[in-house]
C-alpha cells in the first residue's frame, strides 16, 4: 500500500500566513464573525489575542469596523465565507473599502461546490463576480495550501484592497515550494502548443490530470494557473493564447461573471479566439459530495479532456 | 483658540449662509438636515475637536464621523470656515471635477474621515478608529454623527452592540434626532422610541441635550468623554431647517434644495436668526 501524499486545504495556508505576516508586521490585525475554527485562526487568537476582534454574526459591522481600523493604518484580515462576506456586506466593501482605498483584506472562505454537503446556501459561486467588478479591488484565487500561505503574505505587503477565495477542502498541491508568486502575475504550469486551459484555484488539480491524458493522445495543453483575476495578467495569456489560438477556462464559480469571463473580456479586444467556458452554468449548487458534485456539474479532468478534444475536432 | 458663545453662534449663522448659498447653486442635494446639525456641527470643530487644519491627517486628532452623508453641505461649510480649505470652493459643492462630491469621499476632501452615503456605515467605521486607538494606546477621541432615520438599518444595531460589548469609552456618537427621514415622520416610518432605553439596553450611557443650544452641546461632549467604561450616545434633539422658517420641521424639506426667491428669502431671515433661536 503506497502512502498517500498529505493534502491540505488553501484555508490551512491562509491560517498558517496570517500567523507568519503577523509576525512580520505588528499593523495585522483578524476580524472574524463567528468563524474562528473554521477559517484557521485558532492559532493567530492564540499568539496575538489582542489583535483579534471576535465581531459575532455580524458581517456588515466587521466590514465597516476593518475599514475603520484600516484608515487608523492597521491591515485588517476581514474573515469569514464568501456567501456571506463579501455576500452580504458587499455594501460595506464598496463604499468603506474599496471607494475609501482602505487597505482591508477579505478572506472569502467556503467557496465553491467542493462546500459540499451543506449544500448551495453555503456555497460561494459568486464571489469573483462580485468582488472583480469593483474599482480599487484586487482579486486572488489561491489553487493550494502553499499558494494561499505565499498570497497571504504577499496581500499583508500590498497596500490596498483585497479579495482572497478560499476552499474548505483538502486539494492536491500544485504549485511547488519554489514557485514565485507575484500578485498580478499568472504561472504556466505545463506548456502546451495546442490549446490554453486557463484555471484558478484547486480545480487546477484535475486540469493537470486532463492535460496529461491529452498528452498520451498527442494534444499538447498548455496550462495557465490565473491565480490573479484582477489584475489579469494579459501578457502571460495573450503569449499564451497567440501561440495556441484555443481557450478553454474554468473555474468552481458561475460563469457569468467570474474568471472565464475575465479572460473573455480581454481576449474580445486583443486577440479575439473562441473561448470555451467551464464552470457553473448559471445554477445554483446542491448538497452532495465534493465528487458527486463535480461530476455531476462536468468539473472533472474526464470532463476537461472531453471539451478540449471537442473544441480540437 | 477659545471662542466664546457668542462667537460660536455667529459661527453658526456664517455656515447656515455657506449651506443656503451651496445649495442654491448645486441645485440638487438636502437642506433640512444641514441647516438642522449647524450648531452641533460649530460646537465640535470649533470648541470640542482637537483637530488641526493645516494637518489634516495628524494621527492624535480627534476623529469626526459623518456617517448619514447627505447632510455633508454641513460638514463641507465647517470644515471650510474652519480653515481646511478655502470658502469659495463650497460652491463647487456637486459640480464635476469637485472635491465636494454630492456624498463625501474621504479619498478627495482632507477633513473627511469616512466616505458616506449609504446608511449605517458610519458607526462601523467610527468603531474601528475607536479600536485602533486603544490599540495604539492614544489618547483620542471618536465622535460619529449620525441621523436618527439611519436606525433602521441592520448595521446601526450591529455596530451598537458591538460597541456595547466592548466597553468603547472613547466613542461617542451624536443623533440627530430631528424625528423626519425622507418619507415622512420617523414615527410613522419605522419607530424607533424609547431610542434612550435602547441604547441603555445595549450597555450604552445616553445623554439627551437641545441640538441648538451650542453651550449644552459642548457640555454633553465633555461629560461624554469623563464617562468611563462605556460608548456615549448623546441624543442631539434639532429641528430639522432650523433657522429657516417655511423649512423647520417640514420633512419635503429632507431632500430638496430652495430656488432663488426661496434662497434669498432663507438668507435674509437668517440675518434675524439672533433671538428666533432660543438658548435656554
Amino acid at each position: 500500500m503506497s502512502e498517500e501524499p498529505k493534502e491540505y486545504a488553501t484555508r490551512d495556508g491562509f491560517g498558517e500566513g496570517i500567523v507568519e505576516a503577523a509576525r512580520a508586521d505588528e499593523r495585522v490585525v483578524v476580524l472574524t464573525a463567528d468563524l474562528k475554527d473554521s477559517l484557521k485562526l485558532t492559532a493567530f487568537a492564540k499568539e496575538f489575542p489582542t489583535r483579534f476582534i471576535e465581531c459575532g454574526v455580524a458581517e456588515q459591522n466587521m466590514m465597516g469596523i476593518a475599514a475603520g481600523l484600516a484608515h487608523s493604518g492597521k491591515i485588517p484580515f476581514v474573515c469569514s465565507y464568501a456567501v456571506f462576506s463579501p455576500g452580504r456586506n458587499w455594501d460595506q466593501l464598496r463604499v468603506s473599502v474599496c471607494y475609501s482605498q482602505a487597505n482591508v483584506k477579505i478572506i472569502g472562505g467556503h467557496t465553491g461546490l467542493s462546500v459540499g454537503a451543506d449544500g448551495a446556501t453555503h456555497q460561494g459561486l459568486e464571489d469573483i463576480a462580485i468582488t472583480r467588478v469593483l474599482p480599487n479591488l484586487t482579486v486572488v484565487v489561491p489553487a493550494d495550501s502553499g499558494e494561499s500561505k505565499k498570497a497571504t503574505l504577499a496581500i499583508a505587503q500590498y497596500s490596498g484592497p483585497c479579495y482572497v477565495r478560499l476552499t474548505r477542502e483538502k486539494s492536491p498541491s500544485i504549485v511547488t515550494t519554489e514557485s514565485i508568486f507575484t500578485i498580478g502575475k499568472a504561472n504556466v504550469l505545463r506548456q502546451g502548443s495546442d490549446v490554453t486551459i486557463i484555471g484558478c484555484g484547486p480545480l487546477l488539480a484535475e486540469v493537470l490530470k486532463a492535460a496529461r491524458v491529452l498528452e498520451k493522445e498527442g494534444i499538447h495543453a498548455e496550462v495557465v494557473n490565473n491565480h490573479t483575476i484582477k489584475p489579469l495578467d494579459s501578457e502571460t495569456i495573450l503569449t499564451s493564447v497567440k501561440k495556441t489560438k484555443r481557450v478553454v477556462t474554468i473555474e468552481d464559480h458561475q460563469i457569468m461573471g467570474g474568471m472565464g469571463s475575465s479572460v473573455c473580456e480581454l481576449l474580445s479586444q486583443e486577440y479575439p479566439v473562441p473561448v470555451h467556458r467551464m464552470g457553473m452554468q448559471d445554477s445554483f449548487g446542491e448538497s452532495g459530495t465534493p465528487q458527486e458534485l463535480y461530476t455531476k456539474y462536468g468539473l472533472t479532468s474526464e470532463a476537461i479532456a472531453q471539451r478540449v478534444k471537442d473544441i480540437l475536432v | 483658540m477659545d471662542f466664546s458663545i457668542q462667537q460660536l453662534e455667529q459661527k453658526a449663522e456664517a455656515i447656515r449662509e455657506d449651506i443656503i448659498r451651496m445649495l442654491l447653486e448645486a441645485g440638487s442635494g438636502h437642506s433640512a438636515g444641514p441647516l438642522g446639525m449647524a450648531d452641533v456641527f460649530t460646537a465640535l470643530y470649533f470648541s470640542v475637536l482637537r483637530h488641526d487644519p493645516n494637518n489634516p491627517t495628524w494621527e492624535d486628532r480627534d476623529r469626526l464621523v459623518l456617517s448619514n452623508g447627505h447632510i455633508c453641505p454641513v460638514l463641507y461649510a465647517t470644515l471650510a470656515e474652519s480653515g481646511y480649505f478655502p470658502t469659495e470652493e463650497l460652491l463647487t459643492l456637486r459640480k464635476l471635477g469637485t472635491r465636494l462630491q454630492g456624498h463625501p469621499s474621504k479619498v478627495d476632501l482632507p477633513g473627511v474621515e469616512v466616505s458616506a452615503g449609504p446608511l449605517g456605515q458610519g458607526i462601523s467605521q467610527a468603531i474601528g478608529m475607536a479600536l485602533a486607538g486603544i490599540l495604539d494606546q492614544k489618547k483620542y477621541q471618536v465622535y460619529c454623527a449620525m441621523s436618527d432615520g439611519e436606525h433602521n438599518e441592520g448595521q446601526t444595531w450591529e455596530a451598537i452592540l458591538f460597541a456595547g460589548k466592548e466597553r468603547l469609552a472613547n466613542l461617542t456618537t451624536i443623533i440627530d434626532r430631528n424625528n423626519i427621514q425622507i418619507d415622512g415622520f420617523t414615527e410613522d416610518i419605522m419607530p424607533l422610541e424609547s431610542l434612550k432605553a435602547k441604547y441603555e439596553a445595549f450597555n450604552w450611557h445616553v445623554l439627551e441635550v437641545d441640538g441648538h443650544n451650542i453651550e449644552r452641546v459642548i457640555d454633553a461632549c465633555s461629560e461624554a468623554t469623563a464617562i468611563y467604561e462605556k460608548p456615549v450616545c448623546i441624543i442631539a434633539h434639532t429641528i430639522p431647517g432650523k433657522g429657516v422658517d417655511f423649512m423647520e420641521g417640514k420633512p419635503e424639506w429632507h431632500g430638496k434644495t430652495p430656488n432663488p426667491q426661496e434662497a434669498q428669502m432663507a438668507l435674509e431671515e437668517l440675518r434675524t436668526l439672533k433671538g428666533r433661536i432660543q438658548y435656554e
